[in-house]
């Protein structure tokens, strides 16, 4: 364990105990929200940063878990990294709908002590984001500080800086986008019907696993940038040789099974589902028939926007069209896209201008 | 250079600022002027400064164009000693014009007589301290005098407000008003849009 871990690290759960309605007109009687914090609240309780996850994350955000798995982000929370926990409280929570902990698919439906599987409802950002504020409260904070995802978790920062303007200072919004492309969403249709096609879904007693790792695997190289690749797998293969098969042969193939087949056996396919909806309905400016700089207008955190240059599964061009929208409203945006080879993986990358932006941007002005 | 500047801006004006470095003018004006700062830059180290500054910042090159920026949108738009160093000069000047209603630009003077002499007795590209590079490794690569920039204001539908000669530190210099081509070594001008 290196000296700038957190060590273990507990995860706590918080019981929403009345009814929580939703944006599709679906309720929930109350909810189970699982969450880790790391670092000391301070007296002034103005040091509390919410650290929102992506589409296959959980609250595991960083230190090592009871079974020793490290956080997804690892790598920058922590003491002396970018989101320093010797400064700020952080708080990572498991999304509802989710399947580490949170009410979700999973979970049993007080309706018929059955678990939900594919009936539990829609989420979406909008929903969460008030299930989170919900969470702060309970946590006795008066504000966030700091709101701060990437991909899918960069949309919740950008819709807590809207749908509550006054209970956050600042939002860093990373390799996101104010709403997904016409591709984007046919990725994600795609990684849909590899799950429903497969014929254990929905069956009693087996998973429907094979749709899920195919979903996983689509999603994977999207990503990765094409450069990341072939700098990893090149045409590399297993045996030196084709044996003309439609067995593994190439290297980039064994490593795309293996992921797929590893996430199969630790997500849950109708968590993947309705992660993939909560992503393809996401349109803030839906309010505002598509202005997306009116939307903005509320807004009053200051807003850090940042890119990596070789992600195009949400491209640098898709931050730009944010920071334009922000620029517009004028409102107090920056905007940084970085060089990086690793495509939308980068945004979990530590590198020196990305770890240093954020902490800058982090520090206190005032 | 800075203070000057800081007299064409009024409190609460919003300024965009193109090339800002490492956000110094913008953050003085935050400062002395409380004017809404927003700069481009492209150097990532220099965007970090301006973070530093609590200034904000936008990662993109002026050369790609300016179309992301709406009419009239900036009460001033500055571009200081910058304009020679881009491709399209004339095309910068235009937009600087349709996004700020007035623009503050600067330009190291090429006419100046230092330039002059450097070029006629040593028979070498001038090298000086508003312009301190060889000719090999210059950014500036759309130098120009005073009479070039006032005749492209003119022919790209700038008005010119005010104009300040200046020495390359900065300084207001009276005397370089007897032959302000000759002696300016750098000018501050304020234009906008021809009504």
């Amino acid at each position: 364990m290196s000296i700038d871990s957190l060590g273990r690290v507990e995860t706590k759960s918080f019981i929403h105990r009345d009814s929580f309605s939703l944006k599709s007109g679906k309720t929930l009687q109350g909810f189970e929200m699982v969450y880790q914090t790391y670092g000391e609240l301070n007296e002034a309780k103005d040091n509390a940063i919410l650290i929102c996850h992506a589409l296959s994350g959980n609250h595991h955000v960083a230190g090592l878990s009871e079974d020793d798995k490290k956080g997804w982000w690892d790598d920058m929370v922590g003491p002396n990294k970018a989101f320093d926990t010797n400064k700020y409280f952080i708080v990572g929570c498991n999304n509802l709908g989710g399947c580490h902990g949170s009410t979700g698919p999973n979970s049993i439906n007080p309706e018929n002590n059955l678990a939900y599987g594919s009936s539990f409802p829609m989420v979406t950002i909008g929903d969460w984001v008030k299930s989170q504020d919900l969470l702060r409260t309970h946590l006795g904070l008066p504000y966030w500080y700091a709101v701060v995802g990437g991909s899918l978790g960069g949309m919740q920062a950008l819709q807590w800086s809207i749908d509550y303007p006054d209970l956050v200072k600042k939002i860093v919004v990373i390799a996101a986008a104010a709403k997904l492309s016409a591709q984007n969403i046919a990725f994600n249709e795609i990684a849909r019907q590899a799950i429903l096609a497969d014929p254990n879904y929905n069956s009693e007693d087996k998973l429907p696993k094979t749709g899920l790792g195919l979903a996983r695997m689509l999603g994977h190289i999207t990503y990765l940038s094409d450069d990341a690749m072939r700098e990893k797998f090149g045409r590399d293969m297993k045996k030196g040789e084709v044996n003309f098969s439609y067995d593994v042969e190439f290297e980039v193939e064994s490593y795309l099974r293996y992921q797929g087949e590893s996430f199969s056996n630790r997500f849950d396919a109708h968590t993947y589902l309705l992660m993939t909806k909560v992503l393809d309905y996401f349109d803030p400016a839906e309010s505002h028939k598509g202005d997306l700089a009116k939307t903005l207008k509320s807004v009053t955190a200051k807003t850090l926007l940042i890119a990596f240059s070789s992600d195009w599964r949400f491209s640098p061009e898709r931050s730009r069209e944010l920071a334009n929208a922000f620029i517009e409203a004028e409102k107090d945006v920056s905007f940084l896209e970085i060089d990086s080879p690793h495509g939308h993986d980068a945004f979990l990358m530590p590198s020196e201008t990305y770890d240093s932006a954020i902490e800058t941007f982090l520090e206190k002005n005032e | 250079m800075n203070k000057l500047i800081g007299k064409f801006i009024n409190t609460n004006d919003r300024v965009l600022d193109l090339g800002c470095g490492d956000g110094s003018l913008l953050a003085f004006l935050k400062k002395n002027n409380q004017v809404k700062g927003l700069g481009l830059e492209i150097d990532h180290q220099k965007i970090q400064k301006c973070l530093q500054k609590d200034v904000s910042v936008i990662d993109q090159d002026i050369d790609s164009g300016l179309s992301n920026f709406q009419d009239q949108s900036f009460d001033a738009v500055i571009m200081s000693q910058s304009i020679q160093a881009l491709r399209k000069p004339e095309v910068a000047l235009e937009e600087i014009i349709r996004i700020g209603k007035e623009a503050i630009i600067s330009i190291p003077n090429f006419a100046n007589w230092r330039c002059r002499l450097q070029l006629i007795f040593g028979g070498t590209m001038p090298v000086s301290s508003a312009l301190p590079h060889d000719w090999y490794s210059t950014p500036n690569i759309h130098l120009c005098s005073l009479k070039d920039f006032e005749k492209l204001c003119v022919d790209h539908g700038a008005d010119i407000l005010d104009r300040q000669l200046l020495s390359f530190d900065g300084e207001e210099q009276s005397f370089m008003k007897v032959a302000p081509n000759l002696l300016t070594e750098i000018a501050l001008y304020r234009v906008k849009a021809r009504n």
